[in-house]
């Protein structure tokens, strides 16, 4: 029974994804939603508004950088997480001292 | 790995990996490269290091008191340079408007606050690799 729900589940999830990815427009066509006057506006003036011909730099330093602080940010708790999980102390043991002290 | 050739092949190797790392980070917003590639160039430089000299040595190279500090100081000076756009009556990481110096197109030191965010973040993505690898080789020789 527990079998039966689940892949109900994702067969549904499956139909789901197939007939939403069947409903994406072709790759590379001029005519995609994602190619809009943000791509052109980037191309003509990024290199009036930053002084730097790498364009990916531009936006992802300049236009969005906070986004990269974001992401800056990810690195930051990926590695306290991994601190804490592999150097931080037993509280228990710190518990047992406190007691003897 | 206590071996006479790999010891002296990276010895050798280790100046030029992060003479590259160096020059991505700082031709970020000229040539392809940035921030995040440079800075993993110089943590693998590190990391390659450690392999060859074991962790002890790696430890002293890179203690972690430094890369602690590098680590928290980068990030607290992207932050700063975004708050001079704030003090000077803009949004918070501002640009051009803000008074960096913009330069000529083409030069190391142009194009504003980008070099120096690249820089940060440089800093930052190396020692978190250097910090995350120097961890997880203590945790595996405790056991």
């Amino acid at each position: 029974m527990k079998k039966f729900i689940m892949f109900t589940a994702l067969g549904g999830l499956l139909i789901i994804m197939i007939s939403s990815y069947m409903q994406m427009p072709p790759m590379g066509n001029v005519e995609n939603p994602s190619y809009n006057e943000v791509a052109v506006y980037y191309l003509d003036e990024a290199l009036e508004d930053t002084h730097a011909p790498n364009v990916v730099a531009d936006i992802i330093m300049d236009y969005r950088a906070l986004d990269t602080l974001g992401e800056a940010t990810v690195l930051f708790t990926s590695i306290a997480a991994v601190l804490t999980i592999l150097v931080g102390k037993d509280p228990k043991l710190g518990e047992e001292d406190s007691h003897h002290g | 790995m206590d071996d006479l050739i790999v010891r002296n092949v990276s010895r050798m190797i280790i100046p030029f990996i992060q003479l590259y790392g160096l020059f991505v980070i700082f031709h970020g917003h000229i040539s392809p490269g940035g921030g995040f590639p440079g800075g993993a160039i110089l943590g693998a430089s590190i990391v390659l290091y450690t392999l060859a000299f074991g962790a002890e040595k790696g430890h002293q190279k890179m203690p972690h008191s430094i890369s602690k500090w590098l680590e928290s100081g980068a990030i607290i000076f992207y932050m700063l340079i975004g708050m001079v756009g704030i003090f000077t009556g803009y949004v918070f990481l501002t640009n051009k408007a803000a008074g960096f110096y913009m330069g000529e197109v083409g030069v190391v030191f142009s194009g504003g606050f980008i070099p120096m965010i690249t820089l940060a973040i440089g800093i930052k993505v190396g020692s978190t690799m250097i910090t995350l690898f120097h961890t997880m080789i203590d945790e595996e020789e405790e056991h």
